[in-house]
């Protein structure tokens, strides 16, 4: 399909085009191969970035008042490396994943719109462009105060803050509509480009959840580029949506907000669960558990996850009915979690385990998210969320949530898949020190900052009470740690890219078992273009 | 893949991209519509205090008034950001029978040197009492607009009607001055100047 052909030394397949060389190979490129490298180097620089972020803002709490940087400047670094975090590694780092994963898995010669995906990742340069300029632009002087909002941008203090915020919401309009075309591709890949044979009923777990991850990005994205759109417009163009001087009321921005910031944790989170279908059952060599019921509570979370987003807004002064309906809505999402949880230790019961890297993030994912769930239930239930709203016991819970939930999940699908995408085995004994190193900075950062929530300490204030030293000295400690872990992470990919010992076809014993799609048919790494002919599935 | 079969799945794509499409425009949609769902919901419920417009006087008789029922009413004044007004009300809480009119005074002073036009927002607490309160005359009706040092007290009329459930037996009413000119907001640095570290 490709126009420029060129034979490439790099192919020993003497049948299949090679690549094209140079720089057009990555600017051009069509080839869901490419494509998916580019999302995974991007997301990689983006962790580095917005971790960066995090080591000044856990440098600046190591001790009460000011040492660093100034509070505009610290909230402005507190709502960047939210939006880094999320819409920059989280996002394109899964879009990576389903790019190289999925034509693969269902035996696809490519993506269904390869020039659309092209387009979907040349954005998010743009916006990471603007995202960063956004943080910067305040050093200008006459650019008015910096993005000192938090990542949700609530007005009345996102219409009054300067420049960068308008450089913010283009940058969320950038990284809505690469998001809405990755979502668009990778739906309609898995609905018409499976091979014969490959019914929805029989693909992998992953493409399950990615498959409810981009309806999820369809519905919500539209939504908050409307909210940011009439923010927009508030602050240039005289209109009032949320002005109360002009008959508008900045609670519904906070509405239009989380009715896409609350299914976003299941975007998130969804690809992750997908990981950990594909590396429980392959580690513990049997097959999934209950394939068909964890399909529907994805299908269950999807649904109640649109529909319980006032759960962030309990202190706005709803009525009790609301409260109370958004209550039992969030507890219940509890039940389709619990039960996914359940299938995978149903999983894991009476087979023959092993403990490979990518199985050490799977468990402990099973363990820290259920951890994070149980606080999750905690901060449903009303009463007792007035008292942790805005809290670091919030912090914590959602840290709990996305590091595990989504990041860990990512860091289990790149040692399962880096065989397969380089074609070399990683080291596994760096890869086990990292697990270790990982998990216990982690905890040693996030698991304090419980403490500290519940005692009082409100969230993106600069300064705090002596009385929360020690806790967040434990934390900042932690967090430098959990840093510098992620450079041995770069080093093993890096290294295991140069070289390493040969990955076979099929790099894992279990590879086979449980609901695999075709991608261990393929050799490692697999061809620059597969499936050309499309493979039978019986 | 055959000629025939490749047509056949680039027709099928452009079909469900159609519905994707249609999908997100329809969401994009859905945001906009928000806004005057959302306002709806607010004056149907009272949801989020604001108090509905002008009521005309004449539409009450005698038999609306309760008498064996005394409801306190309390003011509240707030400026928003960096207004440059002095805004209070002059008395700081009245008793009603519900059903009866009564006039309260709101005092306002502009102290800097410009002239200001600026709209007041009232609220109510607790908000289950917002669709119970109603004005016949009120300066939150239109924006206020004052000289440099210009200064005036302004009407409130206001009743509470009997229909206004028991156990709500005090009525907080708020306002809160804002500028109309959302300009000046963004000059305004929230930080004081020793705290600049970098």
């Amino acid at each position: 399909m490709s126009a420029v052909i060129h034979e490439s030394d790099l192919n020993s397949e003497a049948h299949h085009h090679g690549p094209p060389t140079g720089f057009k190979r990555w600017l051009y490129s069509t080839n869901h191969k490419d494509i998916g490298t580019m999302y995974l180097i991007f997301a990689l620089v983006m962790l580095f970035l917005g971790g960066a972020m995090a080591m000044l803002i856990r440098a600046e709490l190591y001790m009460p008042g000011l040492q660093i940087v100034n509070p505009d400047l610290y909230n402005n670094l507190v709502t960047d490396h939210a939006l880094i975090m999320v819409f920059g590694l989280v996002m394109p780092a899964a879009a990576g994943m389903a790019n190289w994963m999925i034509p693969m898995m269902i035996g696809a010669p490519d993506m269904a719109l390869p020039r659309m995906n092209n387009m979907s990742f040349w954005l998010l340069p743009a916006a990471a462009i603007l995202l960063v300029s956004s943080l910067l632009v305040q050093f200008i002087p006459g650019t008015g105060t910096p993005v000192n909002t938090g990542w949700t941008l609530y007005p009345p203090l996102s219409v009054q803050v300067g420049l960068g915020m308008d450089l913010l919401i283009f940058s969320v309009h950038l990284l809505g509509i690469s998001s809405i075309m990755a979502s668009i591709n990778i739906v309609t890949t898995i609905l018409n480009m499976r091979a014969p044979g490959m019914t929805m009923m029989k693909m992998p777990l992953f493409v399950w959840a990615w498959f409810f991850t981009g309806l999820l990005l369809i519905i919500i994205m539209p939504v908050l580029a409307g909210g940011v759109t009439m923010l927009l417009f508030d602050r240039h163009f005289g209109t009032s949506f949320f002005d109360a001087a002009g008959g508008g009321d900045p609670v519904l921005f906070q509405h239009l907000f989380w009715f896409f910031g609350h299914p976003e944790v299941y975007v998130l989170l969804l690809p992750s669960i997908g990981v950990l279908g594909m590396v429980i059952p392959t580690f513990s060599r049997k097959p999934l558990f209950g394939y068909k019921p964890l399909v529907y509570f994805m299908g269950f979370l999807f649904a109640l996850g649109l529909i319980v987003w006032a759960h962030h807004q309990y202190t706005i002064g709803m009525s009790l009915g609301a409260t109370t309906y958004f209550m039992i809505g969030t507890i219940l999402i509890s039940i389709p979690v619990g039960l996914m949880i359940f299938n995978f230790i149903f999983t894991m019961w009476r087979g023959s385990m092993t403990f490979e890297t990518p199985m050490l993030f799977a468990i402990a994912i099973i363990l820290m998210f259920s951890f994070a769930g149980v606080t999750g239930v905690m901060l449903a239930v009303v009463p007792a969320d007035l008292q942790y709203h805005d809290t670091y016991f919030v912090v914590a819970h959602f840290h709990y949530a996305l590091i595990p939930g989504a990041v860990f999940g990512l860091y289990a699908g790149v040692f399962y898949w880096l065989p397969k995408w380089t074609g070399h085995m990683y080291d596994e004994k760096l890869g086990k020190i990292f697990f270790w190193w990982t998990t216990l900075s982690f905890n040693l950062t996030f698991f304090p900052q419980h403490f500290s929530g519940l005692a009082g300490m409100p969230r993106r204030i600069i300064d705090y009470n002596i009385q929360y030293i020690e806790f967040n000295q434990i934390s900042s400690i932690g967090a430098f740690l959990f840093g510098l872990s992620h450079l041995l992470f770069l080093y093993i990919i890096i290294k295991t890219v140069k070289g390493g010992e040969k990955a076979p076809a099929k790099p894992w014993d279990g590879a086979q078992i449980g609901t695999p799609g075709l991608e261990w048919t393929l050799p490692s790494p697999p061809p620059f273009h597969s499936f050309t002919t499309p493979p039978e599935v019986k | 893949m055959s000629e025939q079969q490749q047509q056949g799945v680039t027709k099928k794509n452009t079909r469900t991209v159609r519905w994707m499409l249609l999908l997100v425009v329809g969401m994009f949609g859905f945001g906009f519509a928000m806004v005057p769902l959302y306002n709806l919901l607010c004056s149907v419920t009272g949801l989020n205090g604001s108090t509905t417009g002008r009521i005309s006087e004449s539409s009450f008789t005698k038999s609306d008034v309760d008498y064996s029922r005394t409801i306190t009413v309390t003011f509240d004044s707030t400026i928003n950001a960096d207004l440059p007004w002095e805004f209070r009300p002059l008395i700081k809480k009245v008793t009603v029978h519900p059903g009866e009119f009564r006039t309260v005074k709101y005092y306002v002073k502009n102290k800097s040197d410009k002239t200001i036009k600026a709209q007041a927002i009232p609220g109510i607490t607790p908000w289950q009492a917002t669709s119970h309160f109603h004005k016949a005359e009120c300066f939150c009706f239109t924006q206020q607009t004052l000289k440099p040092g210009e200064e005036k007290e302004m009407p409130l009329r206001f009743v509470v009607t009997k229909d206004l459930p028991q156990g709500y037996n005090t009525i907080t009413l708020s306002y809160t001055f804002m500028d109309t000119d959302r300009s000046k907001l963004k000059t305004v640095s929230h930080v004081p100047s020793t705290h600049k570290t970098l």
